[in-house]
């Protein structure tokens, strides 16, 4: 059953800091941070960015950090 | 000792020398209470993502440091102190990273761009060319950029 591809199913993505080159969380990387908050400047929740939640842990403190030091947006009206 | 690394916002209104001349200063502090700051780095006047006390922009300055927490302490306490300094962040690492940060790596494009990252897309082409008029036959465009 699960050979043939079902209909509503999607192969589960990776976590994008796994793996060999992962790029590491840091709190100055502002480009790599960006891609995961919205428009809106909310942190995309893992479910959407596959993000595993050790992993969603540590970037959501990352992206914390870049607010407080205005590198990132609190809020983007 | 422990690990740290420091970053703090100057006014945008201070001088960059004197920037240089507080990061000298707060080096020695830690120094001078028993600490070495490994790094010090300047990555220039950026623009704020939000205004902090009337301020859109900020010289920022990263140290990394490797102090008892006396010492780090009585570093946040002169910041804190000092008028200029209009923010501050120590965060304990379990290693400093050598060479330039992830800031420096991306040098100095969109620095004073409000609308983000966005703004510079197209610098890295090249000057623009003729562009072929429409009807012209002969237009062997592709291949031309490289």
């Amino acid at each position: 059953m699960s050979a043939q591809r079902r209909p509503f199913t999607r192969r589960r993505k990776s976590c994008p800091f796994s793996g060999a080159n992962a790029p590491r969380i840091d709190y100055k990387d502002v480009r790599l941070l960006q891609r995961f908050i919205s428009e809106r400047g909310k942190i995309v929740p893992s479910r959407i960015s596959a993000v595993s939640s050790k992993k969603q842990r540590e970037l959501a403190q990352a992206i914390k950090r870049a607010r407080f030091l205005a590198l990132l947006p609190y809020l983007i009206a | 000792m422990a690990l740290y690394e420091n970053v703090f916002i100057a006014r945008q209104d201070v001088p960059t020398t004197q920037v240089e001349a507080l990061t000298n200063q707060f080096a020695e502090l830690v120094t001078g209470l028993g600490g070495t700051v490994s790094k010090k780095e300047y990555w220039g006047l950026r623009s704020l993502t939000y205004r902090i006390k009337k301020n859109r922009k900020g010289h920022y300055t990263l140290l990394n440091l490797d102090a008892p927490p006396a010492a780090v302490k009585e570093l946040e306490r002169t910041m804190s102190i000092n008028e200029d300094i209009i923010r501050f962040l120590t965060v304990r690492v379990d290693e400093l990273e050598e060479g330039p940060s992830a800031v420096m790596q991306r040098s100095a494009d969109k620095s004073d761009r409000p609308g983000g990252d966005r703004g510079d897309r197209w610098s890295d082409r090249g000057p623009r060319r003729e562009r072929p008029r429409f009807g012209d036959e002969a237009v062997p465009a592709e291949g031309v950029e490289e």
